[in-house]
């Protein structure tokens, strides 16, 4: 699992340097995300512009991590390419995360969070 | 060269297929356009799904609709690897037909049957609840009801038949 982690504006960028969020890869990227994810930042993006399919599993994984995070800190998503994006819509996950259309630059981070 | 004369192939097997029954159960007439079985094994789901794509190039799908059938068979078979072939293993068998306005898919694998015999309902997941409640599962059936029709499960001896139409959007038509 291939993971770039940059902070940003106060909040951590993940971006997911993989093809596909998929049943083959779901547990490895809880995996991965827990370990990027394990200092304080409050506010967390996940930058999907690389991820062009992510299944049921991929779908359960980023919830996953999400919950993993905790109360007090948030994961929000970016960058969706359109059949990540449908998979989303489709099971109204889209109304359970801030999608960003892009990922924020830093001073938007600093001053939105 | 091979692409187009496979993309007007394509379009030339339309023709009979549409005087034909298009229901999933349809396989007299409808053009063949896979078939393929694999070991029931995670790892070789991807293979099946890349294949599976590369037979619908011909048919000039709009982006949206191969995201759907990709999903759609991600799900089915994914579920077959991780709840029918929980316990054993075995092969599952794909094919793809062509029929009029869909493709016309059937599954079978020779695992463990569905519970009681029937397919999960694949209600919609509820949301309205505090994050740490929200579900981490049980999208995959919704999602193949979602972007399915004539969907239709039987047991039959020791196997599992799954059949299902995936609607067809050429590109540059609407969603």
């Amino acid at each position: 699992m291939n993971l770039a982690v940059e902070r940003r504006g106060g909040a951590l960028v993940v971006r997911v340097h993989e093809a596909r969020i998929d049943a083959a890869v779901a547990v490895a990227f809880k995996e991965a995300m827990r370990g990027a994810t394990a200092g304080a930042e409050p506010r967390v993006v996940l930058d999907l512009a690389d991820v062009g399919f992510l299944d049921s599993s991929g779908l359960g994984a980023v919830v996953s991590v999400m919950k993993h995070l905790g109360a007090g800190r948030r994961l929000e998503l970016a960058a969706l390419t359109p059949a990540v994006e449908k998979v989303f819509r489709l099971t109204r996950m889209d109304r359970v995360f801030v999608i960003h259309p892009a990922v924020p630059d830093a001073a938007a981070l600093r001053h939105a969070g | 060269m091979r692409a187009d004369r496979m993309a007007l192939a394509a379009r030339r097997a339309m023709v009979p297929a549409s005087a034909t029954e298009s229901g999933a159960g349809a396989q007299g007439g409808a053009p063949l356009l896979l078939e393929l079985t694999i070991p029931g094994e995670e790892a070789a789901v991807r293979g099946a799904l890349a294949r599976s794509i590369a037979a619908l190039e011909p048919l000039d799908l709009s982006a949206d609709c191969r995201a759907s059938t990709e999903l759609v068979l991600a799900e089915v078979l994914n579920n077959i690897v991780e709840h029918a072939y929980a316990r054993s293993d075995g092969p599952i068998t794909l094919e793809m037909r062509l029929a009029e306005d869909a493709l016309a898919c059937a599954v079978r694998d020779h695992g463990l049957p569905m519970p009681a015999g029937r397919m999960p309902r694949g209600a919609r997941a509820r949301l309205d609840v505090p994050d740490e409640d929200l579900p981490e599962g049980g999208f995959g059936w919704f999602l193949i009801r979602r972007l399915t029709r004539n969907l239709a499960y039987v047991r039959d001896g020791g196997s599992n038949r799954l059949t299902f139409l995936v609607p067809l959007e050429r590109a540059g038509q609407s969603p």
